[in-house]
């Protein structure tokens, strides 16, 4: 099976250590995964903000990367659902069959890291150990739009050491959703505000999620709050063994 | 005219000055986490919850794909029962229509059942144009009403007010329209519903006409149906000699069987009871019983402009239920008025600007006004996918735009070259990495002159100008990395050396 790294830009440009984290975890399950160097953007960014013939080249760029890999495989469920719900419309408005073609070959291909580990690895227990009081945010997009369900939970619950605990209100929004924190900085804020107060409530000192671009909201509304908390993405707790930890 | 509250501002500025009504945050989290769980509740004892909302939208789904032959069918239905069949092609000509009734029985008031249709087109402004009083008869109604305030939510429009200040608008305006409410009024919801019916009855039962809308429209039977909790639906539907009710075509079902799904789907998803109250369906006049004379109006106002959306038209199949208003995160904390209509939350957002194009900038800014959460499509009893049809009319926005010679605002200006800035580095991997190199360098210089850690370590920008002053306003920016995980992976054969 040959299996593509989808880093995504906001992680290749500034979590770099996520995907690190992704490589040295697919690695320990024995799996090589490749980092194909065309790649560049999913093209979420241009989508949601209305901008659908920007966003033609940057799929583009994205089903040229990734063709003929077996599994495309990104650690962001917003990524994902991008890749898998939003190609073909771009893709339709490109009025390009042959582009339509390459998206009906990479959407279906495109996993979240969760859905790879659990449902084409067959893997919960990744052996992590990782001793710290974690609570877990399901962002939206790994949610609703993919629907991974308990996948992330129970990868986290075979974690040696790991001291998961509940985050009232899970489901709800952070309110980072793109550029939505930028042109409704406000109402962003404002739900970003109850989410780190359900954070801070369960007295965890690691919140844990699928997707860094929510956790750069909430993180950076908990850093600036000085409140004790710092926000990690799934992969890096996935990856994290003993005597690494 | 435009299907929004006239002299809104445009989203994001109503939302700020609404985030800061400390009371009204209060109000709206309290309400919609009751609703919210009342609704989950009664949804979960349905066995094949799932299978009902595909019924219900395919109910609504065959009746869009055949609207013009199921509106005729609704047409004849209702003539042959001995109603009066007005067709509205906007506002002003539904308004007009209604005015006329009430002109031609010489009233100068009527009484009405709670209606969104009515409400979007202005109807009860329009009859006070003409010297005719329409009141409000459900209880939220007659808040906003009694309050000179305007409807917050599509169920219950009073949402942002709590007993205290309904109390307040009670004492202070009944007197001036009517009964006034009695000296002991306390802030208890009995007391309050009790005074509100008192005052009420005999509006009720001085009515000659009563103006309506309806949940659904059967056209097979000709029968309109309204769904309401309180009785006074029932009230006015069956005491006036006149019966008037202003429909959208977008109501029909074909078979008076479609009601099935409906009716167990409509409650459950908004007030959270398993059935509601009071169902009253009435086919044309009924010799001897009820109004003798019934008029309707279906209307059209946009939404034949909404069907021709291939993506938007889904819209279409809204029931009115409120569910996705409730659940939404957004509506939780801004509330309906920041929306600027009758339609606020996850379906407004895209309902006006479907209804009305995108021409002006407050209706431009509501598919905007949503984090994509898709909270909504998840609860909404007919599928209707919110979070698609929101990102195809922020499509429509920015191609709207696409031609202009001047630029819509600055900070729009900025946006579209941003984004194509970010169209062009993104296109080519050489040049995301010389992009990672700058953001690298930039990186640095934060890093050295930054005074502010991330938990964990890591350098963060705190307040920044210009317009990343809108992230860091509130949210610490974490510094770029010196090493982008590309050029990592490069230096490093992935790790491997």
């Amino acid at each position: 099976m040959r299996v593509a790294l989808q880093i995504t830009c906001v992680n290749d440009a500034m979590f770099p250590d996520t995907g690190k984290a992704v490589v040295r975890l697919l690695r320990r399950l024995g799996v090589d995964v490749d980092f194909p160097g065309a790649q560049t953007c999913c093209g979420q960014p241009m989508v949601n903000t209305g901008y659908l013939d920007e966003a033609v080249p940057v799929v583009r760029a994205f089903v040229d990367a990734f063709a003929g890999y077996d599994a495309i495989v990104t650690p962001s469920g917003s990524c994902a659902g991008s890749a898998r719900h939003q190609h073909s419309i771009v893709a339709e408005r490109s009025g390009d069959p042959a582009l339509v073609a390459a998206v009906a070959e990479t959407a279906p291909r495109t996993y979240e890291l969760t859905e790879f580990l659990v449902d084409v690895l067959g893997v919960t227990d990744v052996g992590a150990y990782f001793p710290h009081r974690v609570t877990y945010h399901p962002t939206c997009h790994s949610l609703r739009m993919l629907g991974v369900g308990d996948r992330p939970r129970r990868l986290l619950e075979a974690v040696r050491g790991i001291e998961l605990v509940e985050l009232p209100n899970a489901t709800e929004c952070c309110g980072f959703g793109g550029t939505f924190a930028l042109k409704n900085a406000d109402t962003s804020i404002a739900m970003g505000a109850d989410k780190a107060r359900h954070v801070r409530d369960t007295g965890a000192e690691v919140l844990v999620a699928g997707d860094n671009s929510c956790l750069m909201h909430i993180g950076g509304m908990l850093s600036r709050q000085r409140a004790g908390v710092r926000v990690m993405h799934l992969a890096e707790i996935l990856a994290a063994t003993e005597g690494a930890a | 005219m435009s299907g929004t509250f006239v002299g809104m501002p445009a989203f994001p500025t109503a939302a700020r000055e609404a985030l800061a009504d400390t009371q009204q945050r209060r109000n709206l989290a309290h309400a919609t986490r009751t609703i919210r769980d009342k609704r989950a509740a009664v949804v979960a004892e349905v066995e094949d919850w799932e299978g009902l909302r595909l019924a219900g939208a395919a109910v609504k789904e065959a009746a869009l794909r055949d609207l013009a032959t199921h509106l005729e069918t609704l047409e004849e239905s209702l003539t042959r029962a001995g109603a009066i069949v007005h067709w509205a092609r906007d506002a002003e000509e539904a308004c007009a229509i209604v005015a006329q009734v009430a002109r031609d029985h010489g009233v100068d008031e009527v009484v009405k059942v709670k209606s969104m249709a009515t409400g979007e087109i202005g109807l009860n402004e329009a009859l006070e144009a003409e010297g005719i009083a329409a009141w409000e008869t459900d209880l939220a109604e007659l808040i906003v009403q009694l309050g000179d305030d305007l409807p917050s939510h599509i169920l219950v429009p009073a949402i942002h007010r709590n007993r205290a200040e309904i109390r307040e608008i009670f004492r202070r305006r009944m007197g001036d329209v009517g009964r006034p409410a009695p000296e002991a009024l306390t802030d208890d919801p009995g007391v309050l519903a009790g005074a509100a019916r008192e005052h009420l009855r005999e509006k009720f039962l001085r009515a000659k006409v009563a103006v309506s809308g309806a949940n659904f429209a059967v056209a097979d039977t000709g029968t309109l149906v309204v769904v309401e909790s309180e009785g006074n639906g029932r009230m006015c539907l069956t005491l006036p000699e006149v019966l008037v009710s202003v429909v959208g075509i977008e109501k029909v079902v074909a078979t008076w069987s479609d009601l099935d799904a409906m009716l167990r789907l409509l409650p459950r998803s908004s007030t959270g009871e398993r059935m509601n109250p009071y169902t009253s369906t009435w086919s044309g006049v009924t010799p001897g019983d009820g109004p003798q004379e019934v008029h309707v109006v279906l209307l059209d106002n946009g939404r034949t402009r909404a069907l021709a959306d291939d993506v938007g038209r889904q819209a279409l199949r809204c029931i009115r239920c409120s569910a996705c208003l409730n659940v939404c995160p957004v509506y939780e904390r801004v509330g309906g008025h920041a929306y600027g209509s009758v339609y606020p939350g996850p379906i407004g957002a895209i309902l006006n600007p479907l209804l009305h194009g995108v021409s002006d900038e407050q209706t431009a800014s509501l598919p905007y006004a949503s984090s994509l959460c898709g909270a909504c499509f998840e609860v909404c009893p007919v599928r209707i996918d919110i979070p698609s049809v929101l990102v195809d009319q922020r499509a429509a926005v920015v191609d709207s735009h696409r031609g202009d010679r001047v630029p819509r605002s600055g900070s729009h200006w900025q946006e579209a070259v941003a984004m194509k800035a970010a169209a062009w580095t993104f296109s080519d991997s050489r040049r995301l990495r010389w992009a990672e190199r700058a953001s690298g360098l930039a990186g640095r210089v934060i890093g050295r002159f930054s005074r502010t850690t991330l938990p964990g370590g890591r350098a963060a920008a705190g307040r920044l100008p210009g317009p990343a002053a809108g992230w860091t306003g509130a949210r610490d920016l974490p510094a770029p990395p010196p090493e982008s995980f590309r050029e990592w992976w490069d230096r490093t054969d992935g790790g491997r050396s």
